[in-house]
């Protein structure tokens, strides 16, 4: 048989390997497996395919996807990814390199690291941030456990019923194991309801707040009032935010919250069927011990030049073991550095023209359909920013329909029958128009 | 060598604990800082927190381990040495000096079932 | 490695822009209230492309991969990351797919997940794989998380505890305490390997499992695996593995057939996926069919997992295919027991015989202590391997051993290699013996020198405005 191009050792070197150990075959190195453990026969796989073939098979299930122009968010979003990233990334020294424990030989990874955290600091304006976490709803779920934690003999954390629905899942699956119990303040007028929080705030025990930036009907909240009601239960505020959208929209910090998280994934990262993301999280820095993940510090070096380390790693799993906050050990690194060179092309500027696209392409798109008569607006007035909602004459499944046999992705449904849809700078009016006319015509 | 004070009462997992006038006061022994080396942060329990003979209170960290710190008594916290905040150094520089918690004790027959300097000395092999 | 110390603020300045949108062809809709407007700009660096490309190619450089040289980190699979991997992750037909989107519209995407269902079963002997977990601790909460969910549909809630033997990776009680259970762990016998006897009176009916890897961390088979798994089974608990030890049994031993009950893989370890740093990784987490009623309502990450991980993993699986997945297994075992047979004249090997991929060092046999010189420690040895353009071993865990060197070279490393690295490490025990001082000084040739990281945990300095 062939050799295969990712083991290296020849006969003779495996022959010359075994002698100055001392055995005679390879299978004597699994002498101390009880021999009913070692399987008989082959294995069902397929044979092994050489790379041409690989390749081939791939692009072609690559191509059994649909070729879609995405009108739909709800927590990923088809924003514009310069083509200077994936060459970053892609670099070796970048992408095979092991977690940064020594330091010496991966400034690289603890300096975009430690870029990352500042910039997430800026756009959050919370005091510090992690190395990243897993996506944003983990991240929540994580900021649901820290609220436990740093409130110790609280055990109710609130959830906005505004977040999205997949986000809610994996808070609340955490929280079950957890030992939380979850509680849920109700949307009322197009938001999260002050009045309904103030009611479950004087229930007592809460230990935390989740609430929605933006929530899942596309509408920017306003939370005054908010950080003040859960601070006066001695409680933490946890803003849930798109960090593309904190360019132009009030920071979690200028809100009073305590904890931010969400997901980089708007910050030019491909939409990927779901994954690779980043999680984030920001904190004031009254918290900081308690924040899970990796940090990076700034320090110096015997010589006194900058270096760059993790730090505070006596929270972590390493050292804490049961005792840790949080059992995160790998996180999302390769992509931390993705947004990081993304907010680094765009810088404050690039930022707000994104926004400012997706805004007046989803006004314009909300403006035209309401135009065709076939959806109401259950909201009206509400202020939103690339995303919205409405309520169709007909069936969503039938609008989503029409506009998916046109090549659209679209006007997903959400509990209550509304349709959402999404625009960012990659929808040009011309598409726009047409998702218009498919829709006039349907 | 670790430096050990006499008069002091000592736990089997190195705190130390003097009282001054029925508080229990509480810290980590000599040896306790220099098996840890630099510690970098103090991890404290709050005034009003109560305390239990035996179990932990809070912690010790450095760069590379976090140590737990053992109560040797029972009952609540009426003091924390908020020093050891911003400047978790003090108890390398000094661990007899710098106390880390004062206890109103519940039952202070349990300063019994400590150890006297001699008996911690050779707790510790020296 | 040439020390370039930029931060891109740095490069920053104002009216610089490093992005290219098209001009606005919508009319312009009012306003944002003000209540609802950002008050203050957020302060990110506004740098021309040309220079955001530098400066991140020069960060790289100070960077070592796997790509650059041999990373013998024990318990990392540090093996080469195929770049067929990377080019059919980077597929438009894959990227542009939004994780909403229905099956009918991601027939291909679904195709992989089907495969790598029925790949990863084949390879493992469990029945069925859920692909949420983001990475092996995410994958190792999700399986507690089924081992508490099988005792709870039975109605059992006195299930509390689960038993981790004292040489266990940290994340294994981490991960147990965030799921809500008790760690009790049991003790290892001298021979590194798991005490039955102390582990019997540890089994009774508060016992929802027990938490293991074979090879266990000291990378040593757990000979005694079947009587363990019968005595947990027993007592009605479940046995969970953790996949990171996995790569020595790849072709050769299935975790399903020693009896385990749920497991988790680590596809950027044991599958080839690239380590990125610190993630993006993938978790996997496979149970035996009688379990899988437990997994649906386990919703561990946002929507389907790391997908653009998976993808990388299903091209390695098929590159292997059936003839070549052996010899993963095999020529990783080679490979670690050479490198043990011949430096155990100079590095002191605490259990003796054969290991599997890995194996655990405990500091130099002479580590050149004498009058006022301290002895070159793990640590030591660690730094100076640098000065030869070697990444160190993993140092200091497990914990069982004070001055651990965990060192794992596994099967896309040559001989040659192989052989310079043992070479290095002889000539760096030699240097010890003489004067430990050339490894405390050491790295000599990196771009920083033992950073201070007293100081920095005792004054963080975490983001950029903070050291301005």
């Amino acid at each position: 048989m062939a050799g295969f191009p990712y083991f290296p050792h020849t006969d003779a070197e495996v022959r010359s390997m075994l002698d100055r150990i001392g055995v005679r075959q390879v299978e004597d190195l699994y002498a101390d497996v009880p021999k009913e453990f070692i399987k008989k026969g082959a294995y069902a796989l397929p044979d092994a395919m050489s790379e041409p073939e690989v390749r081939a098979w791939l692009n072609g299930l690559a191509a059994m996807n649909a070729r879609m122009k995405v009108f739909a968010g709800a927590g990923a979003y088809d924003h514009y990814t310069p083509s200077v990233i994936p060459y970053i990334t892609s670099r070796s020294e970048f992408l095979t390199a092991y977690t940064p424990y020594q330091c010496e030989i991966s400034q690289g990874t603890l300096r975009y690291i430690f870029e990352f955290q500042s910039m997430v600091c800026e756009l959050t304006g919370m005091d510090i941030s992690n190395a990243s976490l897993y996506d944003g709803p983990t991240a929540a779920a994580e900021a649901m456990k820290m609220t436990v934690a740093c409130t110790r003999k609280k055990t109710r954390v609130l959830l906005s019923k505004g977040l999205l629905p997949h986000v809610v899942a994996v808070v609340e699956t955490y929280a079950k194991f957890h030992g939380v119990q979850i509680g849920h303040v109700p949307v009322a007028d197009g938001q999260t309801s002050l009045e309904a929080l103030q009611a479950e705030l004087a229930a007592g025990d809460v230990a935390g707040v989740i609430v929605p930036e933006i929530n899942r009907f596309g509408i920017i909240e306003n939370h005054a009032g908010f950080a003040d009601a859960v601070h006066a239960a001695k409680a933490l505020l946890v803003e849930y935010c798109d960090p593309s959208t904190l360019a132009v929209i009030k920071s979690p910090a200028e809100w009073g919250a305590d904890i931010a998280v969400g997901d980089g994934q708007s910050l030019g990262i491909p939409l990927c069927f779901g994954g690779p993301y980043v999680g984030f999280m920001g904190v004031k820095k009254e918290y900081m011990r308690k924040m899970p993940g990796r940090i990076v510090g700034q320090t110096t070096d015997k010589d006194g030049k900058r270096a760059f380390v993790l730090t505070l790693q006596a929270r972590e799993q390493h050292i804490k073991r049961e005792k840790a906050t949080s059992n995160i050990c790998s996180n999302e690194s390769l992509m931390a550095l993705w947004v990081t060179v993304y907010m680094s092309l765009m810088g404050p500027e690039g930022l707000r023209e994104v926004n400012k696209l997706s805004y007046d392409g989803a006004h314009y798109l909300k403006d035209e359909l309401l135009k065709t008569g076939k959806f109401e607006d259950p909201f009206p007035g509400k202020p939103f920013l690339k995303e919205f909602v409405l309520k169709p004459g007909k069936a969503p499944g039938l609008v989503q329909n029409d506009l998916e046999k046109a090549g659209f992705f679209a006007a997903l449904e959400t509990e209550e029958g509304y349709v959402s849809f999404c625009v960012t700078e990659q929808r040009t009016k011309e598409e726009t128009d047409q998702l218009v006319n498919i829709v006039k015509e349907g | 060598m670790s430096k050990i004070i006499e008069g002091l009462k000592y736990s089997e997992s190195h705190e130390w604990v003097k009282v001054e006038d029925g508080i229990a006061v509480v810290g980590v022994t000599d040896f306790a800082q220099q098996e840890m080396g630099d510690i970098t942060y103090v991890d404290m329990p709050e005034v009003e927190d109560e305390v239990t003979a035996g179990e932990e209170f809070g912690a010790l960290e450095s760069v590379k381990a976090a140590s737990d710190l053992i109560s040797p008594v029972s009952g609540k916290v009426v003091e924390v040495n908020a020093e050891l905040d911003d400047a978790p150094e003090k108890v390398n520089e000094d661990a007899f000096e710098n106390w880390i918690i004062k206890v109103e004790m519940s039952d202070p027959s349990e300063l019994d079932a400590l150890m006297d300097a001699e008996a911690y000395k050779a707790h510790i092999g020296e | 490695m040439k020390y370039y110390d930029k931060l891109v603020f740095e490069l920053s300045q104002e009216g610089r822009v490093g992005y290219s949108l098209p001009a606005n062809r919508f009319p312009s809709a009012p306003e944002l209230p003000l209540e609802l407007k950002r008050e203050t700009s957020p302060n990110l660096p506004e740098v021309s492309e040309p220079d955001v490309v530098r400066h991140y190619t020069n960060l790289s450089q100070m960077n070592f991969g796997v790509d650059t040289g041999f990373y013998p980190l024990g318990s990392c699979t540090m093996k080469y990351n195929p770049r067929i991997n990377e080019e059919v992750a980077a597929l438009p037909g894959f990227t542009g797919l939004h994780p909403l989107m229905h099956a009918g519209l991601t027939k291909g995407a679904l195709r992989v997940y089907q495969d790598m269902n029925k790949f990863l079963s084949a390879i493992t002997g469990l029945y069925a794989f859920t692909f949420d977990p983001c990475a092996g601790a995410h994958g190792e909460l999700t399986g507690l998380m089924v081992m508490r969910q099988y005792h709870m549909n039975r109605g059992d809630l006195k299930r509390t505890k689960v038993i981790v033997p004292d040489s266990a990776h940290g994340t294994n009680p981490a991960s147990a305490a965030v799921c809500g259970l008790e760690i009790v762990e049991v003790k290892s016998l001298e021979n590194g390997r798991v005490d039955v006897e102390a582990l019997k009176p540890l089994l009774d009916d508060t016992v929802a499992g027990m938490m293991m890897t074979n090879p266990n961390t000291l990378g040593l088979f757990e000979t005694q695996i079947k009587e363990i798994t019968e005595l947990v089974h027993g007592i009605g608990g479940l046995m969970y593995y953790d996949g990171a030890n996995m790569n020595p049994l790849m072709g050769v031993v299935r975790p399903g057939d020693m009896g385990f009950d749920i497991m988790h893989l680590n596809l950027h370890k044991t599958f080839s996926t690239p380590h990125g740093g610190g993630g993006p990784g993938s978790g996997p987490v496979g149970v035996a069919e009688h379990l899988v009623d437990c997994l649906p309502e386990l919703r561990v990450s946002g929507f389907h997992g790391n997908f653009g991980v998976i993808l990388r993993a299903y091209a390695y699986i098929l590159m292997l295919g059936k003839q070549n997945l052996k010899k993963v297994g095999q020529y990783s075992v080679l490979s670690a027991n050479y490198i043990k047979e011949c430096l155990k004249d100079a590095y002191k090997l605490p259990i003796e015989g054969v290991c599997k991929h890995e194996f655990v060092f405990d500091g130099l046999i002479n580590d050149g202590a004498h009058d006022d010189v301290h002895g070159a420690t793990t640590l030591d040895v660690a730094k100076r391997l640098l000065d030869f353009g070697f990444h160190a071993p993993t140092i200091y865990f497990p914990l069982l051993f004070h001055q651990a060197l965990m060192i794992e070279p596994t099967e896309t490393e040559s001989k040659e290699t192989i052989d310079a690295f043992i070479n290095v490490m002889h000539k760096i025990a030699a240097e010890a013996a003489e004067d430990p001082r050339i490894l405390q000084d050491a790295p000599h040739g990196a771009p920083i020198k033992r950073p201070d990281e007293t100081a920095a945990a005792r004054n963080p300095v975490l983001k950029w405005k903070d050291a301005q």
